[in-house]
């Protein structure tokens, strides 16, 4: 089926070519941040984990967040998304990528790497969320690519990958939850140190992912003749609303908590990130945005007369998928920093090689995705949907 | 016997995924055994488990707790890095009180010990969460002393220990900090970092073995003999119920640094 990648129009190459420059660019980058060490980037003794961990913890959501398709239809046999589900797999298959990359660039001995392997430590973390992520690669490349196979030969799909189907719908929390636990698990970081922050990363996972594949659900539909249907993304639509809904009402009990209780070790990295912390407000504008961004997609998302507008389901989307953006893929690994364990404030902002080194991660997700959407797109285009589509093929 | 093609990668591919995963399975029974010098030299000094107090009242200016910090970065190495302060090495140093026990501070505390420089070091806890957290056991408790260790050879620079540590203990080599050592004042005897570890305080296990207490121990002596006093910093077997550092705690009230938090500190401090 890989062929099926290097047949592609004008505007397939011109996209393809400007993720590669993109990722030459960021590669240039990294070869200066690895001659030099990590202190090319933002981070410092205080603020330790900076944006490149941050992208990590929002993509592993991003990649968790394919059972949201994954799991109405192959456990409730929810016909509306067989098309989407392939979408989704992709979606993880490309996501988990980036987040074994973003671990990659922060390490600072990257080439000993394989150590995590060598000497295996089933007390850290860390070791668990190789394995999870590692395994949840696996499973969605092996239950995509034979779905999509059998697809492609236009019959069912062999009985075998059924199991696996399952487990990957049990594995896709796992990896969100072990990826809480790096954080939720510490002591003597408040920020973190919070039983529902396993809680909280899978409800903003399971709103951010799935405005993302709406949103890339609407490019497919416009730029190819592949439909994945109104009425999949209408339910995805819900998916969002009500897990935005839900991850709101898990920040504000982080917030009832710290602000009640009123114990300044709770109470100082919000108001480090939301207010500023004397004097070091560096970040408020960023969660502000992020804030703005939650409360106007959730105005257009809570109402289904605005939601089922699909122009405006993309803006709810869009502003969905940046404001969680924002609050896990920055500010949450930050705030986690400030102040330090002596309660003094050192502040972080990403350096430009740190951005470009990180749109480069970006840009190889996205290549992954172009890839195996545009296979998976080749080969829907050429299947008939007459049982459940609404606009059909050929 | 003859194979096609397809067999043969199919073999191939499998005994390759077996061959990593028995390594891993090899190597985490060889981690449980902990590396042993062949023989011990006889007079290394030894504990069940090692602890510190500092004595407050013996560091009153940068004179008395200075010369302690100067030893130990001079004895390991430790780059001095001025440019930039995001990239500091510290491997023990001063903070103030209401910086280094934070959560207890009092605006009615006498001003006398809100400015007093405590010294803050690793606590070399007896319940370490950098141990716990270290992915590769980089950072590991020896078992026969308590000394949590590093080894800069394995460490991946995660910096997951940097979250983990309570105590602010540990720093990240951001960038080669060989240049940042004086040459003259370079000991050939420690090895020097590369960028991208963690390093921090190993209680000067080096020294331990040749039968010298921790560098930092030995400067507050040096400058106890001189003012004539009693030295500052007390190094002994938390174990050991005749220890100096024992007597001390039996007698003195003495504070660690957020004990609440269960890591169980193994610096006291008297006020």
């Amino acid at each position: 089926m890989l062929e099926k990648a290097i047949y592609g129009g004008r505007r397939y190459w011109v996209w393809v070519c400007f993720l590669l420059s993109l990722i030459g660019i960021g590669f240039l980058a990294y070869l200066y941040q690895f001659q030099n060490g990590l202190g090319v980037t933002g981070m410092s003794r205080d603020v330790s984990w900076g944006l490149y961990i941050g992208q990590f913890t929002f993509l592993v959501g991003v990649a968790a967040s394919g059972v949201m398709v994954v799991l109405p239809y192959y456990l409730h046999n929810y016909k509306k998304f067989a098309r989407l589900t392939i979408l989704g797999e992709f979606l993880a298959i490309a996501a988990v990528i980036m987040c074994m990359l973003f671990i990659f660039v922060d390490l600072g001995q990257p080439l000993r790497v394989l150590n995590v392997i060598l000497h295996p430590t089933p007390n850290s973390v860390m070791f668990y969320d190789m394995l999870v992520l590692s395994g949840y690669l696996f499973l969605n490349v092996l239950i995509g690519w034979t779905v999509l196979g059998a697809e492609r030969k236009e019959v069912p799909p062999p009985k075998w990958v059924k199991p696996f189907i399952i487990l990957s719908i049990a594995w896709a929390p796992s990896i969100h939850t072990v990826t809480a636990f790096l954080y939720a698990g510490i002591p003597g970081r408040h920020f973190w140190l919070s039983a529902i922050m396993a809680a909280r990363f899978l409800a903003s996972a399971f709103a951010g992912g799935p405005s993302l594949l709406i949103i890339l659900a609407m490019i497919v539909r416009k730029y190819t003749k592949f439909d994945p249907g109104k009425e999949a993304i209408q339910t995805l639509g819900k998916i969002v609303t009500y897990c935005m809904l839900i991850n709101v009402f898990f920040l504000g009990l982080e917030f009832f908590t710290a602000f009640y209780s009123q114990i300044p070790g709770h109470m100082h990295s919000f108001v480090y990130l939301y207010t500023g912390l004397h004097g070091h407000s560096q970040l408020v504008p960023v969660m502000w945005l992020s804030s703005i961004l939650a409360v106007i997609a959730i105005a257009l998302l809570v109402f289904p007369q605005i939601r089922k507008n699909e122009s405006l389901l993309a803006v709810a989307c869009v502003a969905t998928f940046f404001s969680l953006w924002i609050d896990k893929g920055f500010g949450l690994v930050i705030g986690g920093f400030v102040p330090n364990p002596f309660e003094k404030i050192t502040e972080y902002w990403p350096t430009l090689p740190e951005a470009l080194i990180t749109l480069a991660v970006w840009s190889i997700g996205f290549l992954v995705l172009t890839i195996l959407y545009k296979i998976a797109i080749s080969v829907k285009e050429d299947v008939v949907f007459d049982k459940y589509g609404e606009r059909q093929i050929k | 016997m003859s194979m096609n093609r397809r067999e043969f990668i199919k073999i191939a591919g499998l005994s390759s995924i077996l061959g990593i995963g028995g390594v891993a399975g090899v190597s985490a029974l060889k981690n449980s055994v902990e590396a042993s010098q062949t023989s011990k030299n006889p007079e290394a000094l030894t504990a069940k488990r090692w602890a510190m107090v500092v004595d407050m009242s013996k560091f009153a200016s940068e004179e008395d707790f200075q010369p302690c910090i100067d030893a130990c970065h001079r004895a390991h190495n430790v780059p001095h890095i001025t440019d930039n302060p995001k990239h500091e090495i510290k491997w023990i140093w001063p903070e103030t009180y209401e910086h280094a026990f934070p959560g207890n501070e009092d605006e009615y505390r006498a001003e006398k010990y809100q400015h007093m420089p405590f010294l803050m070091l690793c606590n070399h806890c007896e319940n370490p969460p950098c141990v716990r957290v270290c992915p590769t056991q980089a950072t590991f408790k020896r078992k026969s002393d308590g000394i949590v260790m590093m080894d800069m050879h394995r460490c991946i620079g995660c910096r997951f220990c940097m979250a983990g540590c309570p105590y602010g203990a540990r720093s990240f080599n951001y960038k080669n900090p060989r240049p940042f050592i004086d040459e003259s004042k370079k000991n050939p005897e420690f090895p020097t970092r590369m960028k991208g570890v963690v390093e921090k305080c190993t209680l000067c296990y080096e020294r331990l073995a040749k039968g010298l207490e921790p560098a930092c121990v030995e400067a507050a002596k040096e400058v106890a003999a001189k003012k004539g006093t009693t030295p500052g910093l007390i190094f002994g077997d938390l174990e050991d119920p005749n220890s100096e550092v024992r007597k001390i705690l039996s007698e003195r009230f003495t504070i660690r640094r957020k004990p609440e938090l269960g890591t169980g500190p193994s610096v006291y401090y008297i006020i």
